[in-house]
Formats: C-alpha cells, structure tokens, sequence
C-alpha cells in the first residue's frame, strides 16, 4: 500500500511540477494579445505586440487562436487584452446587426460588455468572391449577379463564411444564388482547389495576397450586400487604467495603414518566406521608424520549444487520467451497475468529436476562472484528461473482469481480506490489460495534442496549423513528424515499462 | 466436529442443494462422491461460504459459519481446487506463503514452516523459485497443498484436487496425500467422483446425487447394502476399475 502511494505521489510530480525553463504565469502584468487563425491577423497581432513591448509593457500575443467567435469570447472572459476585427463582421457576426449601421454604434453596443473600439486603422479588408482569371472570362463572369447565369459552378467556401450572416447564406438570398455545389473548406486549402479547378468560385479577403500571387478575378458585389469591414482594435475597458502607455503605442496603428500596406505585409509572410514578426517589424519601421529585433528561432529550439510544450499537455492530462481511471475501472468492476454507469460515461465522451469537446470543456474552464486559451490552457488538459479515461476505465475492467474464477475463489478461500486480494491477487493479474489501456490512452493523448494549438495551447500542433495557414508543407511536418515520433516513442517507453511492471509468471500469457 | 444445518441452495430454477443436516467428526477424512452436477462441489464451497446457501447454518467446533466470521474461519482452513487454482504471477514460494504475509508472519517463521512442508508435500526446494506455469502438474498440486497447509488448518477441504493429472503422477500423489492425511490427522472432506479414489483414501463417503444425500457409509457399505438402485449404478458403473485390495 505504501508502495501505490509513493507511486501516486511521483506520478503527480512529474505531472504537475512546472519545468523549470518555463517562464511563470505573468498573465496581471502583461498584455496578452490574440489573433485569429489567418494571416493578416497574425501579422496586426504582431504589431500590436511590437508597439506595446516598444512602450515597455511586456506582452504576449497568442496566436492563430482560432475563428472570430472563439476570439472575441477570450477577449470579453479577459483572457485577451486585445486583437483585431473587423467593423463588418463584429457588426453581422458578433452583435447581429441587420440592416445600416455606424462606427458609433458598433461602440455603443460594445461599451455594454466593457469592450473598447479603436478607429479605424486605415483599410478595408471586405470579403469578396474570386474565381481564377481564365475560368471567369471563359463565362463572362465580371459581377455576383453573373453567378445566377451559372447554376454548376462549384462553390467552395471556408467553413466560417458558410455559417456568417454576412456570409453564404445571406449572399444566396440576397442575389438569389442557384448553385447547389457548395462546400466548406479550410480558407488556405480552397486556394489549391481553385487553382486545380476542383472548385470555381471561394470566398477571399480584399487584402489576400494570394488573389495577386494566384492571379484571381475578383468578382464586383454589384449590388452591395458586403458591408465594410474596416479593421479596428478591440480591447477591454480596462486596459486603458491598467497599461495606458502600451494602449497609446498600439493605438498608433488607426488610421496608417492601406489595402496596399497590409496586403504586402501579407505576402512576405505568405511568399516570401519572413516570419508574421518580420512583415510587423518591417511595417513599424517603414512608417514610424522604430527598430524592432525579431527574434529568430532555429527550427532545432523551435522543435524543442514545441516538444516541451506537447509533453506538458501530456503529461498534465494523461497522468491524471491513469490515476483516475483505474480506480474507475475498480468501481466498475465491484459494483455492477455503477459499472455501467461509469462505462457507459466515458463511452460518450469519447464519441464526441474532440474539436467538438474542447469547445464544450471552454465554457466550464472560463466559468471557473481557469485559463481557458493559450499556453497552459487547462480547457486543452481537460479534454484530453477526459479522451484518455475510457481506454484506461475499460481496460482495467475488463482486465479484471477476465481474471478466472479458480483464482478469485482461491483468494478469497485462503482468508485474504478484500484489499489484500485486489492489491496482490486481482491488481497485478489485470496488469497487462491495464498497461495495454494506459498505451493505447497514452498514444491517442498524443495526437490529440496537436489539437490544443487550436486554442493556443502550443504544442505540435501549432506548426501544423501555421503550416495550413502559409501553405507550408515543411511546417506541416515540422508538426507531424514529431508528433509521429513522440508517438512511437510512448508506445515504446510501455512497452519497456511492461517488461518490468507485469510479473514474470503473466508474461507468456496473452492479453485478450 | 462440523455440522450442516438445514443448509440448501439454489441456482436459479435448478436445486443445487437440497435442504441437508450432516455432523462430520473431526480427525477423519470425509469423501463427497458423486457424479458431476451433484451438488458435492457446491457443499465444499457452501462450507467455506464461497457460496452462501439459501438457508441453514454452518457450524464448525462450536462456531457458526457466517458473513462475520467467514474469513476467520478460511484462515483456519485449507482449500485445494482441481487446477490448484496457482496464483500466476507469484512463485510457488509466494503463493505458499501468501496468507502468512498478509497475516504479518516474521520471515524466519515463515522460512521454517515452508521446509517443513517442502519436505511433508516431498516438493524439491528449487521448484519453490518457480512460476506456477514453470511446474508440472504434479508439482503444481504439491504446492496447492502446501499453500492450503501453510497456516496449519483444523480442516482440509480439497476439490477434486487430483482431478486433472494424468493416472502415474495421479496414483503418487493419492498415495502422499493419503499419508500426509495419516500422518497429521486433520480432518479432510476430499470431493471425488471416483469410486476408486474414495475407497483408496479409506473412511466413511457420502454419496449425492442431484443434490441429495443418497447414502453415508463405507465403500463396502456401498457395495454390500446399497440404499437405492442408483447406488448399485454408481458403484458397477466404476468397479471394472475398482482396484480389489483398495476396496477391501
């Protein structure tokens, strides 16, 4: 028993003792920035996190951290200081506007959930519908309307446009669109599909460097269904009490940027290879002189960097699990119908998708008051704590479920009290099923990691997302070759693990 | 002594045990015979309430056998099953001491009692290091007795425990045993279906069948005076076997 105590306590260790190379939470002394999963939103995230560390307030900016809802929630939860929107979708997707609107009441209507707007910074990134050059002047396509003409075309949307307001189906109903092909797609990924002719029509941002780059045809909203969407910044009502310096500095941004501005900073992140910190960098010296050092990262600390923070949503979730799960496994077990009940639980969560379940966990996580988004997101423990149970709940029951009956009988006949008989008769018979549950929960953990990039958790996951984002294969295996790797090597590490933890007399044995 | 009260016990629609009083004096070895499905098992397990029967009690010197009691009772009493019923992922060492640890027994206490009984089961030391699967079936035995044995119990109960061995190492053990049951004169309730075994061990069987008491006495008895024409079944089904000097 002592032994299983000092075990619990080592594993809880290795689980929760911050590396000693991470820096501490500063999250009350600094401005934490975010930015949305593309690239002109990395880049303003990245100017904004310039301006404030150049008024000498630290900052850290949380990138790619997800779709405009996901954002603007982490803003209003202040797990955000700030980030950049747009005055078109903050009006139709965030407050639901219908019909005209003004800047003012955009602020007026935000000023009730303590949320700040800035001016406009200077372009207008509306949204638009391209269709490749060639294919455009073969119809005689030059506006919206045309569309009508065309009920085959093959429409390819990315997945937030589908669902907007002032996205597909309001464009549909608006000009009354016929097409029936039309599918959601990853907005980097549509590119490709355009261009390999699989789709006709994509939705694009005005400021795309990849119209130029892919040569596309914009079509004219002849009868003007975008609204504008101006960027803004939106920041919480406190930020100007709590840093009024880095507010001022970032607040530089209204009004000097263009369409032409913005949309080279875009393609030098997007095809000439610089870093979304370079392009930001770039930008802040053309226009306000100041020199800013970009860091560099090799791509061997950068690995390294990612590699730590995977092991940290791995350890933290799946260490846990185990110490919850096999005690689980034991109800289960025991107890016939909480067996059921405990099963059947973790059986449901594990059908629900897992993109799906780490918004579910969010909510709970803001609720109560944990850090939800970002490095160390406990919304990204959660769920992968919670994907890891049933493996391990399973495999212990049923682990013990499968021990004979001649060995349970002849425990129980030699006078053995029921502790001592799960601990070394029933515990180590079902050793091997159990290590089989913790290999396959620790596996699955791993690359279900990669998923806490999403929400800025770092990780592997994070090159894997940039690399979609930039079109960059070699990110994209930047990611998922170590993930692969580290993969392996957890399958590896149980087995040797199952070498010295099942018993010599079980080994010859099969697991069923 | 150990006496049966009233004790019965049903699985579902079918009578495993009828409704059965039965004293056992102590020091003798008792024989459950039977054929398979006759409720002889069912009885041994009821004893040490590995089954709980429906009704009744168990009383055993004086002391009856319930819930409260039971695992005192277990650890007063030995119990051998067919396979021996080996835990496998111990040595025979530990698993013959296994009770003793758990009872807190000092080392050189329990390195002492288990030569003693190495030597009593007449199983060679280094089969002690081994894994249940390591040793052969006659060993395997050995060392379910030995374990049975450890804490020196009042009562040996032992199911069919040569049941699975071929008839040489079978015919070795049965005469070990039956000297080891002389030589310590506990008392023994052995469940067989074997009219052979149970006249080689000697005493007084009982004989079940569907889950009743058919007839208590010695094989002769059996033979020479039997209570009911299933009796006579039994014993001619078996006595082309029946080794004459055994039965006598």
């Amino acid at each position: 028993m002592t032994r299983i105590l000092w075990t619990v306590a080592a594993l809880l260790l290795i689980a929760f003792v911050p590396f000693p190379w991470r820096s501490a939470d500063l999250t009350n002394s600094r401005v934490t920035i975010g930015s949305k999963s593309f690239t002109e939103s990395v880049i303003l995230g990245e100017m904004a996190r310039h301006l404030v560390e150049s008024s000498g307030t630290p900052a850290i900016h949380i990138q790619e951290l997800g779709g405009t809802r996901l954002v603007f929630d982490a803003l209003l939860n202040g797990e955000i200081d700030l980030y950049t929107d747009y005055t078109g979708t903050i009006a139709e997707e965030i407050l639901g506007f219908e019909g005209p609107w003004t800047l003012a009441d955009l602020q007026s209507a935000l000023a009730d959930r303590q949320i700040r707007i800035s001016q406009p910074l200077g372009f207008n990134n509306t949204y638009v519908l391209a269709m490749s050059r060639q294919r455009a002047e073969q119809l005689a396509i030059e506006t919206i309307s045309d569309l009508k003409r065309h009920p085959d075309l093959a429409l390819g949307f990315s997945n937030e446009f589908m669902d907007r307001q002032d996205g597909w189906p309001g464009l549909k109903e608006h000009y009354g669109l016929p097409q029936h092909s039309v599918s959601g797609m990853e907005h980097g990924l549509a590119y490709h599909q355009l261009n390999l002719g699989a789709i006709d029509v994509m939705d694009a941002y005005a400021t795309d460097a990849k119209i130029e780059i892919f040569d596309l045809k914009l079509l004219q909203d002849d009868r003007n269904f975008f609204p504008e969407y101006k960027a803004v910044l939106l920041y919480r009502g406190d930020l100007e009490r709590r840093f009024p310096d880095a507010l001022e500095s970032v607040r530089r941004l209204q009004g000097n940027l263009s369409e032409p501005v913005i949309t080279r900073a875009n393609r030098r992140v997007e095809f000439d290879g610089q870093s979304d910190s370079a392009a930001a960098a770039a930008f802040l010296a053309d226009q306000f002189g100041l020199q800013r050092e970009v860091e560099r990262q090799s791509a061997v600390s950068r690995i390294l960097q990612r590699t730590i923070e995977h092991l940290d949503l791995v350890r933290k979730s799946l260490i846990p699990a185990i110490l919850v799960a096999i005690p689980l496994g034991i109800l289960a077990w025991r107890h016939p119908a909480l067996g059921q009940l405990i099963l059947g639980a973790t059986g449901i969560i594990q059908t629900v998708p897992a993109l799906a379940l780490l918004v579910l966990v969010m909510p709970l996580i803001v609720w109560l008051g944990m850090a939800s988004v970002g490095l160390g997101s406990v919304s990204a423990i959660v769920a992968l704590f919670l994907y890891s149970l049933l493996p391990i709940v399973r495999n212990t029951y049923s682990g013990l479920q499968d021990i004979g009956r001649e060995y349970r009988e002849s425990a129980t006949a030699l006078g053995l009290s029921r502790r001592f008989r799960l601990l070394h008769v029933e515990l180590p018979l079902a050793t091997r099923s159990i290590l089989a549950g913790v290999k396959t929960a620790a596996v699955i953990n791993v690359g279900f990691a990669t998923l806490g990039a999403l929400i800025g958790a770092g990780g592997y996951g994070q090159p894997i997302i940039t690399g979609l984002r930039l079109n960059d294969t070699t990110l994209i295996y930047e990611g998922a070759i170590p993930a692969a790797i580290l993969a392996l090597l957890v399958q590896g590490l149980f087995e040797l693990a199952e070498r010295s933890l099942v018993p010599r007399g079980l080994r010859s044995q099969t697991v069923s | 002594m150990l006496k049966l009260h009233d004790i019965s016990r049903r699985y579902g629609d079918l009578t495993a045990l009828h409704p059965l009083d039965l004293s056992l004096d102590s020091g003798k070895t008792w024989v459950l015979l039977g054929p398979s499905g006759c409720g002889k098992s069912t009885l041994l397990k009821i004893i040490v309430r590995l089954v709980v029967p429906d009704q009744g009690t168990v009383e055993f010197d004086g002391q009856v056998v319930d819930q409260a009691s039971a695992q005192a009772f277990r650890q007063r009493t030995g119990y051998v099953i067919q396979d021996g019923g080996l835990f496998p992922h111990l040595t025979a060492a530990d698993n013959v001491s296994l009770l003793a640890c758990y009872l807190g027994w000092e080392k050189s206490r329990i390195r002492q009692r288990m030569s003693e009984l190495a030597n009593l089961a007449r199983l060679p030391e280094e089969a002690l290091a081994r894994y249940p699967s390591e040793l052969s079936g006659g060993q395997q035995q050995r060392v379910a007795l030995m374990r049975a044995l450890f804490p020196d119990p009042d009562l040996l109960l032992l199911d069919e425990p040569l049941g699975a061995l071929d008839p040489i190492v079978r015919r070795e053990l049965q005469t070990d045993l039956r000297d080891i049951f002389r030589r310590l004169g506990k008392t023994v309730i052995l469940v067989s279906h074997d009219l052979h075994e149970a006249a080689f061990f000697g005493g007084q069987s009982l004989l079940f069948r569907e889950g009743r008491l058919v007839q208590r006495g010695t094989i002769a008895d059996l033979i020479e005076s039997p209570a009911e024409p299933f009796v006579t079944r039994f014993v001619t089904a078996q006595q082309s076997t029946l080794d004459p000097e055994a039965s006598s």
